[in-house]
């Protein structure tokens, strides 16, 4: 099936109204995060939390009251998945040792139902929780160091820039819905994060491989008109990739069980944010800072490659 | 000749996918529901007997076993299926009664043949296993305060030697303070103790009209002293689960970072126990009784410099209860716990009345014969130090950590001889109370406490809907790709699924034979790598597409097709393994594990994408004359 191909869409002439529409994402993300914050899991805050499991479907007031009246202040029940199962959160108690919380938890809770089944018990020091959200920070902008050099380094300064800008993108956005449908954010979301970057990277990189060998080769066509050939060229590809993608994930999401579930909802809307990104953030950075068919003079050793190929033809 | 690759490429190809499957193999065997027999006391066996005592009681209720193996560490029973063993389980410990331990296990089934060449099933990590995850932390500053108190003593004793005057020698924070009347006596201190205590760098002050001799730790003995906690918490922790568990469980037990410890116990369903020995750990101090004086002045008021008061343990003992008492102690410590290798109860070989036997080390030695030569005929007392850590938030949200200590005699024993390394504590009252002081001595022996600062269990039960969930989502993934990539891009599209379906086989091989831990979002890593292994043969065939619109010929336009997409996908995956790079190294556990499968995902699907498709397209399409390529 060859559809897409010879497709000549003039992404570029769309592109202000992709940078207002990225433009409102990214705002509406940034305030959501100021103003209603991050719904932060047990990796990042500290606690214990206790996953149970009952014979039948429980109702949760009386759970709370239960822990209510064992001296757990401001405990947070709320079912899991299904109406059999709950979770029990309890932020770290005062002058109590970490591991009585947990067995002090389930003998409330016993007490209250006998069927109670401990399924997984987590309990997170605060400070190991503090550490963790000062590392996952710092990885996330190691990463995207590294990635800022490596452009850099095989492209040129303003592909390094369109690429980051996209992926700062991603991240805010990505972020920004998290925060806006409460979603809860824990360890294995921000591994799906860093995988969003390493994958709306790929998208990108595709792209502007395709540009820079156009710019190489077509010799009249304005940078827009050049550009925007490369992205009808790499349509194909970027979409049945992303397609094949979201088939994986919308098969995690459905099938992986809770426990994978943040990580899924992270990573669909990464990919589906990102392959937009790819198309008109990226490119529309390159145009916004004027790239030009000479600022890609080749490499030394890159240009006696394309050379070679381009005499077959 | 284009597209074609020399039969040895071919060969070598073909060899390295046979020997991947061949070790992707163990994973297809599962595993067997069984159970564990070892013994929880000394002096019982397990046995030849202890195995025909089972199969009797077996054979009554009709249970049937699939089979057993005998080993040192204990028996091992499989059965066909889970209402089995739990049946079995319970008829075995009650038929073996309390001096033997029964614990279900999920066994591996993979067949002698496989084992030989060492190919064994992935490693299941905890969240697919159930089983309790400990991150301890060591307290340093305990440590590092322990050994400059010991330098205050150190200090002393040569001080004292060389006739040096001096008012006063105490430990403030972790710097030792030495005070004297005049610079002369302090200068002559520098000299002794810059030689005498080498670990040590000194700095002359002055305090007001005092003059003072301040001692710090060198980095290097700094280092040296960390180092050895870690590495003795360790041990004790390791020597202790080895105990509690008696073989039933593999901990996985290793250091992270400089002063923490990963505890892993993979399908322990006691976590109580666990916590039990983990959490509440101690350390151990030998002191003198303080013979001259009486404890009862001492508690009216009076304590004479250089004692400190203590308290016995209050105890039930053979069903009565033993109240505290108050005994009166040298400040003074002889040798503390970490310098105790080994406690065992045990009979006196005369007259059978229970003793424990203690083990020191060298240094522990010669400590205890310089203090045991002058003090025949006198006390000595054992300390049980246990400090718990407490963290909590202070009213500003910030994470603030006390620690409450409590001290505890355990053991007040009269000196009969000089000795060094080896003695024995006699006088206990009961077989009981000579374990419950073994146990309590093993337990202190360490250089600095640990507390624990992470925990997660995960029940059995879960974790097996984990492993069953996270399966179903790769197969189901994969199958969806697999149909969308044969109706896309035709006959090509079916050699991608090829290539695709190898590339999870060797992604199961490379993580069995490196036996790398497989967590669940490490499932969810090779699910992503499935999605993303077909972006490299996308962009051939994409290319190829291309090249045959120009016009191209066929030959021609695979080989174009497969030479121009080579940088891309190198660029474009590159990057990803940038991220999954920083994944590893910043991440813990579960995420260390997806960085893992992502990293050998991306690898394997560019040699699977690049070099087997194109073995398999140069097997149907190379050197033969074909009008078009069916993509």
């Amino acid at each position: 099936m060859q559809i897409l191909t010879n497709t000549k869409f003039e992404f570029m002439a769309q592109r202000k109204i992709a940078m207002i529409f990225s433009a409102v994402l990214i705002v509406v993300s940034l305030l959501s995060l100021i103003f209603r914050g991050m719904e932060f899991g047990l990796d990042f805050t500290g606690g214990t939390l206790l996953e149970v499991g009952y014979p039948q479907a429980v109702e949760l007031s009386p759970i709370r009251s239960a822990l209510e009246s064992g001296n757990f202040d401001n405990p947070v029940v709320q079912h899991f998945g299904s109406a059999t199962e709950v979770i029990v959160r309890v932020p770290p108690i005062k002058d109590v040792s970490n591991a009585e919380i947990s067995s002090r938890l389930l003998e409330v809770l016993k007490q209250q139902n006998n069927g109670v089944d401990m399924r997984r018990v987590e309990f997170v020091g605060p400070q190991v929780g503090e550490e963790l959200t000062e590392t996952g920070g710092m990885a996330m902008l190691a990463a995207l160091g590294c990635i800022l050099v490596y452009v850099a380094f095989r492209f040129e300064y303003r592909f390094a820039i369109g690429s980051v800008a996209a992926l700062a993108h991603d991240v805010i956005v990505v972020l920004g819905m998290f925060s806006l449908f409460g979603l809860e954010f824990d360890l294995t979301v921000l591994a799906a994060i860093l995988a969003v970057i390493g994958y709306s990277l790929n998208d990108t990189i595709v792209v502007f491989d395709r540009i820079r060998e156009n710019f190489r080769k077509i010799r009249k066509g304005s940078a827009v008109q050049v550009i925007d050939s490369s992205l009808n060229q790499t349509l194909a590809r970027t979409l049945v990739t992303s397609f094949t993608t979201l088939l994986v994930l919308i098969a995690l999401f459905l099938f992986g069980g809770k426990l994978i579930h943040g990580f899924a909802s992270a990573l669909l809307i990464g990919v589906i944010i990102g392959t937009y990104s790819s198309i008109y953030v990226a490119s529309s950075v390159l145009v916004a800072m004027g790239v030009s068919k000479e600022d890609l003079t080749p490499v030394k050793a890159e240009g006696a490659e394309q050379e070679e190929i381009y005499e077959e033809v | 000749m284009l597209n074609h690759y020399p039969m040895w490429k071919n060969i070598l190809i073909l060899l390295m996918v046979a020997i991947c499957a061949f070790y992707a193999l163990p994973n297809l065997y599962g595993e067997d529901p069984a159970i564990q027999v070892a013994t929880s006391q000394r002096g019982a066996q397990v046995d030849q007997n202890t195995l025909i005592k089972i199969e009797t009681a077996l054979k009554e209720k009709g249970l049937q076993y699939k089979s057993a193996q005998l080993s040192t560490t204990g028996l091992l029973m499989r059965f066909d299926n889970e209402e089995t063993q739990l049946q079995a389980k319970s008829l075995v410990q009650k038929t073996l009664g309390e001096k033997y331990a029964v614990a279900l296990n999920l066994a591996p089934a993979t067949p002698g043949w496989l084992l030989d060449m060492n190919a064994k099933p992935m490693y299941l990590g905890l969240d697919l296993r159930g089983g309790v995850y400990f991150l301890m932390q060591v307290d340093m500053d305990a440590a590092i305060t322990k050994a400059m108190d010991a330098f205050v003593n150190d200090s002393r004793t040569f001080m004292r030697k060389a006739k040096i005057r001096y008012l006063g020698a105490k430990r403030s924070d972790e710097t030792l303070q030495i005070k004297f009347k005049n610079e002369a006596a302090r200068e002559q201190a520098f000299t002794l103790l810059k030689r005498e205590l080498r670990d040590l760098e000194f700095i002359e002050t002055q305090e007001g009209s005092s003059f003072l001799l301040e001692g710090k730790l060198t980095q290097v003995k700094l280092k040296d002293i960390k180092l050895f906690a870690l590495k003795q918490n360790i041990t004790t922790l390791r020597k202790r689960i080895d105990e509690k568990f008696n073989g039933l469980v593999e901990p996985i037990i290793q250091q992270q970072g400089d002063d923490r410890i990963i505890i892993q116990l993979p399908g322990i369903q006691d976590t109580a126990g666990a916590k039990d020995i983990l959490g509440a750990t101690a350390t151990l101090e030998y002191r003198a009784v303080d013979e001259d004086n009486d404890v009862q002045t001492a508690l009216n008021g009076r304590v004479p410099a250089g004692s400190k008061i203590f308290y016995t343990r209050a105890e039930v003992i053979n069903g009565q209860k033993v109240p505290a008492r108050p005994v009166l102690l040298k400040k003074r410590v002889i040798v503390t716990g970490d310098h105790v290798t080994n406690a065992n109860a045990g009979l006196d070989q005369e007259n059978g009345s229970p003793l424990v036997s203690v083990t020191l080390d060298a240094y522990g030695g010669k400590k205890m014969d310089a203090f045991t030569k002058d003090n025949i005929g006198k006390g000595m007392a054992v300390v049980y130090i246990e400090t718990k850590r407490i963290t909590s938030k202070d009213k500003d949200g910030k994470t603030i950590v006390t620690t409450k200590t409590s001290e505890e005699v355990i053991s007040v024993a009269n000196i009969r001889g000089r000795f060094s390394s080896r003695f024995q504590t006699t006088g206990l009252d009961s077989v009981q109370e000579a374990n419950n002081l073994s146990l309590l001595l093993r337990a202190g022996a360490l250089a600095a406490p640990v507390y624990i600062i992470e925990e997660r269990t995960i029940g059995p039960s879960l974790g097996q809907d984990t492993i069953d969930k996270g399966f179903q989502s790769v197969i189901i993934g994969f199958i969806a790709v697999l149909i969308f990539m044969a109706v896309w891009y035709h006959m090509m599209g079916a050699i991608a699924n090829v290539a695709l379906a190898l590339n999870l086989i060797i992604i199961v091989a490379v993580l069995s034979l490196l036996q790398a831990t497989l967590t669940l979002p490490g499932i969810a890593g090779i699910v992503l790598t499935v999605g993303m292994a077909v972006d490299a043969n996308v962009l051939i065939f994409e290319r190829i597409r291309e090249e045959l619109r120009n016009g191209n010929s066929p030959q021609n336009s695979i080989n174009s097709g497969y030479e121009k997409a080579f940088m891309t996908i190198a660029d474009a995956n590159i990057t990803t393994l940038i991220a999954a790079f920083v994944l590893f190294v910043v991440g813990t556990g579960p995420i260390k594990g997806f960085a893992v499968t992502l990293s050998i995902g991306i690898m394997t699907s560019m040699f699977t994408a690049i070099m087997v498709s194109r073995a398999v397209v140069n097997k149907l399409y190379g050197g033969k004359r074909i009008k078009s390529v069916s993509i």
